[in-house]
């Protein structure tokens, strides 16, 4: 083994070190080393020189053999040869693929305008900044998006409310930033880390690793968990808050009005670098314990004491998550949280929330190239119309149910090609499923690139293209340190790398957007390199900024960064205090007065709360008591197994050794009272439609709530439609909603909602899902 | 056994208070043994999710090496560490001289000592 080069020979095998990040994968990008002889993975290892990772692995990554050298991976573009669900299909050269997508694409901007097309990809994945390039540099058009998320509920709804607030990233500190990691001298292990909303030992979600909690542990730092369900660090903490499920804001607003009121916050910062605060004040006596407790189900003490605990020991850190997003009240959730580690001064010091730029702020993510897309066409992005925060361009994404609504109804103007890039909206990322099965099949024109044949592929795409795996691409992860080389090892059948697809596709779309003659060049740029070679591509500015305040890696090149690795950028804590932030170099934040908005001026002035409020679900038991005579039991879903990535892995038999089926939690006691035995197979119903999964009985789960897995399609039965891969069947999105937002656009209530449960039996299992959904015309309600 | 065996054996020390069931020691070895379907090198038990009387939660991971494991002999050879030592999520496993791993047991609660071979 070397650390000098990055590939090397031993047992036969070629040895490379490289990073995995999708597909397959998660939100992560370890380290890795891949084993192969030729065009064949043998094994892999986690890369022990990694500071990432120090050569760590989940089971996923552990078992990459099983997905790089699966048989039924796609090989070669296909095209459609029967109708749509049929799944047949014929093989063509890449060039004929090509040839139908560009005729396809520039007839369609004739006819009706670039933004009747739509770019979308899934969660996580390496195509955050390739897509959106494709869709605005290639299309021309502003409908970028996810695959029908909801209220953009993953990350965005936290994130637009950190450009308001205070213009950047903040993530837990774990010494991440620093190649010597918990040895760096400066560094400081939180006393206590809250856990909001997530399990990242399962979910690493936004590029942070879970298990590093667990290292924190190890050095002595205590664990308050806010959870609805007893996860296995909440077993471990020190207070595990147990709220229901969507009121994270009244906790949270209650936590600052004990903070606050006993006088426990950091006063010298609050002063010197917040707004608003008076206003903050004001508003969380609304919320004193009692109040709260009565909403979230947490006990009035608890909430006063988790409040003290984490205001009085310093530094402490809060890793939130998805949860958060999911719900309407995503936005103020998020507002409320991060006002909890502004008013305690854990901000940008040692320990705490930390500010974070990704990788040299060479990724700058969804708004790449979006200065391709003129003015006018700009303001026609969907959800604009509705919505302050994408109007004014705080959003860099078109609004997901707006997209849905613009395919269902022609308004305000029709939409004719849906471009989906490794995303699987019908097993996965759209709500209300079968209302987006219909949807996309209403659409002309539908490309897919993907890994394997997926229901959505058969259901909607016209054009299938094979994407290549991680290991089968160059590329670079950057979320948010070190920046990391992907490296191209292998090359499987006909697969290309997303950046190669976009690129060729490029070319013939737009070449001016599209200068370089590889997908290396194409990364030199995205470093801010090679100059030279590219004045006009390096004139446009790059989201909104011109080339000096752009990103890059001070002259690293791919092939360096490839030899090396990964590199750390220079790390410095309190960067508000040293003119580190803004563009005037002043110190501060970045927003108009330099200031954390605890109060948010720019949502008053746009007629929104500027302040964190809580809203009942749209369907609870205080919301909707009629309905919850009918639907007794709080849904909750989409919580994580060590085995998937979402829609994912389900094809490995060694994931599905150790996770067959679909499982949902039911406590123990409301199990006895349903009838229902641990192993069973039961319904999950709510007013929109059902789906079937097997019962785990756990008491981890107030009685009330009902936790269901999500992403759940069977690829090893037939993909031909009525059974379509099954992936109506046990698919908790037939139950949950599209179109129900927070006044903001952002956040659906999709982790809280109505729903029975009953016993399945031959009686009630005559019609399956996928038949009803594809061949009856769906669960039969008015759509909203 | 020889009192040479005895004094050059090794075995694995495991902190098993902070295991949190991420299987990937399973699949590790699975790998690193080439096993078929169904048969582990290292298996993890669990107790729990369960309230004791005290109030608290108790929910403990068990990994214990099962009659397969050879302690990665091929690899130890090779100067690595054990497949499940290296990719163990949670860090919690050390590979070594059992003389050695004893003290360090001493160091902690919640720590077990295994000698698979
Ligand atoms: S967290 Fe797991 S799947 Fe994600 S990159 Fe790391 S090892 Fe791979
Ligand atoms: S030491 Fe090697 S053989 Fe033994 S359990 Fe660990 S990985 Fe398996
Ligand atoms: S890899 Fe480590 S943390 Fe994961 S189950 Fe095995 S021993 Fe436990």
């Amino acid at each position: 083994m070397s650390n000098e080069t990055w590939q090397w020979q031993e047992d036969g095998c070629t040895v490379s070190r490289s990073t995995q990040w999708s597909g397959p994968g998660c939100h992560n990008g370890c380290g890795i080393l891949y084993y192969t002889k030729g065009d064949k993975l043998i094994k892999v290892e986690g890369d022990a020189t990694n500071p990432y990772n120090a050569g760590r692995l989940c089971m996923r990554c552990l078992n990459l053999t099983e997905a790089v050298n699966h048989p039924d991976r796609l090989k070669w573009p296909l095209k459609r040869a029967g109708n749509r669900g049929e799944n047949k299909w014929e093989r063509i050269p890449w060039d004929e693929a090509y040839d139908i997508i560009e005729e396809k694409v520039k007839s369609i901007k004739k006819d009706y305008g670039p933004e009747s097309i739509i770019g979308m990809e899934g969660t996580g994945r390496n195509i955050i900044w390739q897509v959106p390039y494709l869709t605005y540099a290639g299309f021309e058009s502003p409908n970028y998006t996810l695959g029908f998320l909801s209220g953009d509920a993953c990350y965005l709804p936290r994130a637009a409310q950190q450009a308001v607030m205070q213009s950047d990233f903040f993530v837990t500190d774990c010494a991440q930033h620093f190649e010597t990691r918990y040895e760096t001298p400066e560094y400081e292990v939180p006393k206590v880390i809250i856990i909001w909303g997530n399990n990242p030992i399962i979910s690493n979600g936004d590029g942070f690793f879970g298990h590093w909690i667990i290292d924190l542990m190890r050095k002595g730092s205590k664990l308050i968990v806010i959870d609805p369900k007893l996860t296995w660090l909440a077993s471990k903490a020190d207070f595990w808050l147990q709220l229901r499920p969507g009121t994270d804001s009244a906790l949270a607003m209650s936590m600052l009005n004990v903070i606050i009121n006993e006088s426990l916050y950091d006063k010298e910062f609050v002063e010197k670098w917040t707004a608003g605060f008076e206003k903050l004040k004001e508003c969380v006596q609304e919320y004193p314990p009692e109040i709260a407790s009565e909403i979230t189900w947490v006990p009035k003490e608890m909430i006063i004491e988790a409040a003290r605990f984490y205001a009085k020991n310093k530094p402490a850190a809060i890793q939130w998550g998805l949860a958060v997003d999911q719900q309407v009240t995503g936005i103020s959730a998020a507002q409320a949280i991060t006002s909890l580690w502004t008013i305690t001064g854990n901000v940008d010091v040692p320990g705490g929330n930390v500010i974070s730029k990704s990788g040299f702020n060479v990724d700058d993510g969804y708004n790449c190239g979006i200065e391709w897309v003129s003015e006018d066409t700009l303001q026609k992005r969907l959800g604009n119309e509705s919505y302050p925060l994408k109007m004014y361009g705080f959003a860099s994404t078109a609004h997901g149910d707006s997209v849905l609504k613009a395919i269902e109804s022609g308004k305000p103007y029709p939409v004719k090609m849906l471009w989906l890039q490794t995303t699987n909206p019908i097993a996965n990322m759209g709500s209300e499923a079968p209302r987006v099965y219909d949807a996309m099949r209403k659409v002309d024109f539908n490309v897919v690139v993907d890994l394997f044949m997926t229901p959505t592929a058969v259901a909607c795409a016209d054009i299938v293209l094979p994407a290549g795996m991680s290991l089968e691409r160059d590329s670079f992860r950057a979320w948010f340190a070190p920046l990391r080389a992907i490296s191209k090892i292998i090359q499987y059948e006909e697969c290309k790398s997303d950046e190669q697809i976009v690129l060729d596709l490029g070319k013939r779309l737009n070449p001016a957007a599209f200068p370089w003659k590889t997908v290396e060049e194409w990364l030199e740029w995205k470093f801010g390199n090679a100059k030279d070679h590219y004045p006009d591509a390096f004139q446009i500015p790059w989201s909104g900024k011109t080339y000096r305040e752009r990103g890059n890696t001070r002259g690293v090149t791919f092939k360096e960064l490839q030899e090396r690795g990964w590199i750390y950028a220079d790390w410095q804590y309190r960067k508000y205090e040293k003119g580190l932030l803004r563009r005037d170099r002043q110190p501060g934040f970045n927003t108009a007065d330099g200031k954390i908005q605890l109060f948010n001026t720019l949502f008053d002035d746009w007629g929104l709360n500027p302040l964190p409020y809580h809203e009942e679900p749209p369907e609870s038991p205080y919301s909707a008591p009629e309905l919850y005579k009918e639907y007794p039991l709080i849904l909750t879903s989409g919580a994580r197994s060590w085995e998937f990535f979402h829609s994912e892995h389900r094809q490995q038999p060694t994931m599905r050794i150790f996770h067959p089926d679909p499982l949902v939690t039911i406590h123990p006691d409301k199990a006895k009272e349903l009838g229902i035995k641990d192993g069973d197979w039961v319904w999950l119903e709510s007013k929109r439609g059902r789906c079937k999964q097997k019962a785990k009985l756990a008491a981890t789960l107030n009685p009330k709530v009902v936790s269901a897995e999500h992403g759940w399609w069977f690829p090893e039965k037939p993909g031909a439609e009525p059974i379509l891969f099954g992936v109506f069947d046990s698919n908790i999105n037939n139950l949950t909603a599209q179109c129900q937002n927070g006044e903001t656009g952002y956040g659906a209530p999709n982790k809280g909602l109505l729903c029975k449960i009953y016993k399945v039996t031959e009686e009630n299992s005559q019609v399956m899902p996928t038949m009803q959904v594809t061949k009856m015309g769906g669960f039969g309600y008015d759509r909203k | 056994m020889t009192e040479n065996k005895a004094s050059s054996r090794n075995g694995l020390l495991i902190d098993y208070e902070f295991c949190t069931g991420c299987h990937s020691c399973e699949v590790a070895c699975m790998k690193e043994l080439k096993l078929p379907p169904e048969q582990y090198g290292i298996r993890v038990l669990e107790d729990g999710p369960r309230k004791t009387p005290k109030g608290k939660w108790d929910w403990t991971y068990l990994p214990f090496p099962t009659s397969l494991c050879d302690l990665c002999e091929d690899r130890v050879k090779a100067g690595k560490k054990p497949s499940c030592v290296q990719h163990c999520q949670a860090a919690i496993m050390t590979y070594g001289p059992v003389e050695e791993l004893s003290k360090k047991l001493a160091e902690k609660p919640k720590m077990v000592l295994f000698t698979p071979v």
